[in-house]
């Protein structure tokens, strides 16, 4: 049988109004969002200067990143990671075309670099001194689903624990009327092999995902990585099952037993 | 040397189909002549219309020629575009529709995973919406408000639709690793049992912000670009396709294999390769430990050798720490261009090629050694009676690695 379930040892969150899990469970289970909660956020594995900088959707990530990290009480040096992003940083692909329409010449080296979609796994590995292996990858709407099938695969090809880090940001610009996504959203989960209480199956299958009504997906309807937030909604409110979105007619069937 | 987990042996998996198409030509036989003959595909740059034609850079470019004239079948023109006419170009080429087709009626549709690697996807329709957008300066223009044309999954949504496959379905975008990762993540689905063949590869074309960004970068070379050679001074861009059909191996058939991959990080810096090169030897090492073999028994090795001062010098280093003198390793970019996040998959093609035709590439247009080099760096091309296993390496920004170890049974 193919082994494709494992163990969540942590879970990061974050998104507009909710900047924590605790705060999206919170949130799930009947409160508000909170109040004077930080525009973006400020992931500590970064340099003060490098922060300030970082582009938003590698803030996000990085953020979620290390929030599981921590839950999980891992090293972020000692897992290795995928990153899951529908369309990377879309203020950046703005600028990139804003000005190669212009003035090419005039491209800013920093944005360029910045400007792949392996910008957030290149910034975590060297925030984190981690010499694993790291990923980054698009599906489109399935995005989040087929990062979870990766990150199952690598656990049943012999890595212990993986990091699963997933985001989006807002569309700017032109783009913003094809590329729909606003607001800032991410979650990471870091995953193992290792007995636990809260664990997780997947299994790929035909069909159609079910309109998302839970909270977090009517908060944050609005970003691309909205499709991961009913997997969120049923491990912090007690689930069985959540149903992913995996591309045209197929569904991630993700069973949870809470232990 | 920093610990990471170690590698195990796997299985090794079948490469039983496969292709390319480069500036040296459409399909597999056009790769190999080039190659046999030394006969580059660069040539002065000629891309690029509107602020990017007037401004264009003093460089060569490895284009592929007739794309203009490549048309979609019927159905995909909402996402007709540069990548996408190369990815439907390459895919023609060596049966490769055929294969697939049959590996559908095999196992299943749903039993075949899609993995593709690329860069920048079809941002060059991106590029040219913004250059034509209409007069409120928001809109797209008609021909390209497809949604999904203007998003890295653009490659890998095109070639599901067109090939029909319904198993996992992924676009790895990982700069210039991409197309190697591919190997990685297709030989894990299959492991995991989440399918049970796939279709790999990679398509990445010219287009703006390749060009303008490594220029910014200060990496773009005025001359056809001199992989490991000491006066080399950045690299020239390409573009290309590929793919490959990765299956569980019937153990007593002869034929290619995929025996093993090796990826990591170097944690260094977002554009310039760790000074040791401990990243790319650690996926190299990684590559060798779960093929099961020792360095010396690899026979020829494809550099990612991009012809910048940084890459050259550390990979040089990395392959000298461990590689014996008689390893024979060269860099095809003088051949194609660095043609990014094909280049996974137009190196491991050369490879492949190596493995079954016996002809080791060396490196095209450079002259004078870098003092780097070891005695595994070849410039000219040799023949090879009896290779048993081939390497490839691509690196990427952000510090990420993979190597991949061919072999035939």
């Amino acid at each position: 049988m193919p082994r494709r379930t494992a163990t969540i040892e942590g879970i990061g969150f974050w998104t507009d109004g909710l900047p924590s899990w605790q705060a999206a469970r919170d949130f799930i289970a009947g409160g508000a969002p909170v109040a004077d909660a930080p525009r973006r956020p400020s992931p500590r594995l970064l340099a003060a200067n490098e922060r300030r900088r970082a582009p938003e959707t590698v803030a996000v990530a990085l953020e979620v990143a290390l929030a599981a990290c921590t839950a999980a009480g891992r090293d972020p040096a000692s897992l290795p990671s995928i990153f899951a992003s529908t369309h990377g940083d879309l203020a950046i692909t703005d600028y990139m075309c804003a000005t190669l329409a212009d003035d090419p010449r005039a491209i800013s080296p920093t944005k360029f670099h910045n400007s792949v979609h392996n910008a957030a796994a290149g910034y975590w590995t060297i925030g984190g001194g981690c010499m694993h292996a790291s990923t980054a990858l698009s599906a489109y709407d399935a995005t989040f689903a087929q990062g979870l099938v990766e990150a199952l695969a690598q656990l049943a090809d012999g890595a212990e624990a993986v990091l699963l880090a997933a985001y989006d940001g807002a569309a700017v610009g032109p783009l913003e009327t094809m590329s729909h996504s606003r607001g800032l959203l991410g979650a990471a989960l870091v995953l193992s092999r290792n007995p636990g209480k809260l664990r997780l199956r997947a299994t790929l299958v035909d069909g159609r995902a079910p309109e998302a009504t839970g909270p977090l997906s009517r908060h944050a309807a609005g970003n691309a990585m909205a499709p991961m937030l009913p997997l969120l909604e049923a491990l912090a409110g007690g689930g069985d099952t959540a149903l992913l979105h995996a591309g045209p007619d197929r569904v991630l069937r993700v069973e949870i037993a809470h232990g | 040397m920093p610990q990471v987990q170690p590698s195990p042996v796997t299985p090794a998996l079948a490469i039983t189909a496969y292709t390319a198409t480069t500036a040296l030509g459409r399909g597999r036989n056009a790769q190999a002549s080039a190659l046999r003959e030394r006969r580059g595909g660069l040539r002065r740059n000629d891309f690029g219309t509107g602020a990017a034609g007037e401004q264009r850079l003093d460089t060569w470019i490895g284009r592929v020629d007739g794309l203009e004239d490549v048309a979609l079948p019927a159905g995909f023109e909402r996402v007709d575009c540069r990548n996408n006419r190369l990815a439907w170009l390459a895919l023609q080429q060596d049966a490769m529709v055929e294969r697939i087709d049959a590996l559908c009626a095999r196992h299943g549709p749903e039993r075949v995973a899609l993995v593709l690697g690329t860069s920048t996807s079809s941002i060059g329709a991106t590029e040219e919406a913004y250059a034509r957008l209409s007069g409120d300066g928001l809109r797209f223009p008609p021909d390209l408000d497809a949604p999904i044309l203007h998003t890295p999954h653009s490659l890998g949504h095109f070639v599901q639709q067109a090939t029909g496959l319904r198993g996992p379905c992924i676009t790895v975008a990982t700069a210039c690793s991409s197309s190697a990762k591919v190997f990685a993540q297709a030989a894990r689905l299959i492991g995991s049992g989440a399918a049970d063949a796939a279709l790999v590869g990679g398509v990445d074309t010219l287009c703006g912000s390749v060009l303008f960004g490594f220029n910014s970068l200060g990496l773009v070379s005025a001359t056809p670009c001199r992989p490991f050679d000491a006066a080399r001074d950045g690299l020239s861009l390409g573009e290309a396709g590929g793919y490959a059909i990765v299956e569980r191996a019937d153990r007593d058939a002869p034929g290619l294999r995929l025996c093993g991959y090796g990826e990591s990080s170097d944690a260094h810096h977002m554009s310039t390769p760790h000074p040791e090169g401990l990243g790319a030897q650690l996926a190299m090492r990684g590559a060798l430990q779960r093929a099961g073999i020792d360095a010396a028994e690899v026979g020829y090795l494809n550099l990612h050798g991009t012809a910048t001062p940084a890459n050259d010098a550390v990979e040089a280093q990395a392959v000298s720490a461990l590689f014996p003198d008689t390893l024979h390793a060269g860099s095809t970019k003088g051949w194609t261009g660095h043609t990014l996040g094909a280049a996974g998959i137009v190196e491991s093609v050369f490879a492949l090629i190596a493995l079954e035709d016996g002809l080791l590439p060396g490196t095209l247009n450079s002259q004078a050694r870098d003092a780097a080099c070891g005695a595994q760096i070849h410039f000219d091309n040799a023949r090879s009676g009896s290779l048993r296993y081939a390497m490839n390496n691509s690196f990427g920004f952000g510090g990420n690695n993979c190597s991949l170890v061919f072999g035939t049974a």
